[in-house]
């Protein structure tokens, strides 16, 4: 079962290079497609996904939502909330953050002990602040900035470059690495996670569905933006106006 | 009669000059926390009325927005191009699409707190922007921005960014490609298009 996970992240390693050599090969298209020149490809993805989404995963996020009590909801988004914060620490170090990884290095041992193993984010209580960092954003900040959109199955809207950072990301991740002794645990926990994730984006669904006059396009720069919004941990500069 | 009194003394303050000035950040809260007050006792917003959210806001939210100004950063290079009466046009569109897409994210409000961010400004400053957080359990905090300028009539907010996401200038490709496809009039045509269609499946909601 372990060479079968190795051999899906070789595949998505590949992926992500043969992606990545395409992006980088292609012709300087007009400013249409700027961030997209796989355009089509995405889009085959994100209807690809769609369908998943309709038959088997919104409804499984919205069982989930209705039948798991708020306390137990609260207390799984905090566990892996909590595990997050180990990519944080390590990410936040990488980017020369060294401040905010010695917070978030607080907040994993006050979270992992007084918050029994996550399940209660007792160090936001405290007053110490998460900083949401992972191998994408750290790329970014070493240089990387700028990168072309690409739409996975599962996975959802990435980046070239945010592949890449999820596929490393997913090496210093508990959930996946750790918990190898116990696959069933492990799969346990990353259908959870998903599930969880997903239940959340729920009530963004109608205004997603409701505000776009193309559902892609406005997915993918939403993406973008908020990216662009988390390299710059929040302050993004303001892009030109053009009133008058 | 209590009502009408409270409606009244509402207009009354609405009205008055010496509110409108408000600073940005006040400006920001007070608006904020009226609104979320009227929801939390309102169980057709709680329910998911759309048309219930669409006059909250539009009686409490649009006199503080700049929507001239919104649709054009949301329309881009191509603002220039278009014609008084069609920017008069596309403005008017657009308005419709971002209050519904604004009013349905109440519907969905869950007494979640807000935090309202330090707020910074210098003397003299004709653009600001207001932080703001919000808190929900189990759940990360979202951030919401505003960003504000300066009008005669008082700050006037023309972006509102959730999460990094402007929820203006992320309509810049959408917009861009229906203007490359079917003009300026294409694009107006479109979202017009969209919002017939959303007041068409509303209605039919409303009514079962």
């Amino acid at each position: 079962m372990t060479d079968k996970l190795m051999t899906w992240k070789r595949f998505a390693g590949i992926g992500f290079l043969v992606a990545g050599t395409i992006a980088h090969g292609g012709p300087a298209l007009a400013e249409e497609t700027a961030h997209d020149p796989l355009e089509g490809f995405n889009r085959g993805m994100f209807a690809v996904n769609e369908g998943l989404d309709t038959v088997l995963v919104k409804p499984v996020a919205q069982a989930y939502d209705f039948v798991v009590p708020l306390p137990a909801k609260a207390g799984v988004g905090s566990f892996f909330g909590n595990i997050a914060d180990v990519r944080n620490v390590l990410n936040n170090a990488l980017q020369g953050k060294l401040a905010d990884a010695g917070n978030d290095l607080g907040r994993l041992l006050i979270n992992s002990t007084v918050g029994i193993f996550g399940l209660f984010d007792v160090a936001s209580e405290l007053g110490l602040e998460k900083h949401d960092e992972d191998f994408g954003q750290t790329l970014a900040v070493w240089g990387w900035d700028d990168s072309n959109f690409l739409f996975w199955p599962i996975l959802g809207p990435r980046t070239v470059r945010d592949t890449g950072g999820w596929v490393v990301d997913s090496y210093t991740d508990p959930t996946w690495y750790t918990l190898n002794k116990s696959v069933a645990a492990r799969n346990s926990l990353l259908a959870l996670r998903f599930v969880d994730v997903r239940a959340s984006l729920l009530p963004s669904d109608k205004v997603v569905e409701e505000a776009a006059l193309d559902k892609y396009a406005y997915v993918r720069d939403a993406y973008l933006q908020r990216r662009r919004n988390q390299i710059f941990d929040g302050r993004p500069p303001r892009l030109e106006d053009v009133l008058d | 009669m209590m009502n009408k009194l409270i409606s009244l003394v509402f207009a009354v303050l609405l009205a008055s000059p010496a509110l409108a000035q408000d600073a940005p950040d006040v400006l920001v809260k007070r608006v904020t926390e009226e609104v979320l007050e009227i929801v939390r006792k309102d169980r057709d917003i709680q329910n998911g009325s759309t048309q219930k959210a669409v006059e909250l806001v539009d009686q409490k939210v649009l006199p503080h927005f700049d929507f001239r100004h919104m649709t054009a950063l949301a329309v881009g290079k191509d603002w220039k191009k278009a014609s008084p009466g069609q920017q008069q046009q596309l403005t008017a569109e657009f308005k419709t699409l971002l209050v519904r897409t604004y009013s349905n994210a109440l519907t969905s409000y869950k007494n979640q707190k807000i935090v309202y961010k330090p707020f910074k400004m210098n003397p003299g400053d004709g653009e600001v922007l207001v932080r703001t957080e919000v808190i929900q359990p189990g759940s990360k905090p979202v951030q919401i921005d505003y960003n504000l300028e300066k009008a005669d009539t008082g700050w006037k907010v023309f972006d509102v960014v959730v999460a990094g996401i402007s929820l203006v200038t992320n309509y810049r490709d959408q917009f861009a490609q229906e203007v490359r496809s079917g003009g300026i009039d294409g694009l107006i045509a479109a979202i017009a298009a969209k919002n017939k269609s959303l007041q068409g499946g509303s209605a039919k909601a409303d009514g079962k």
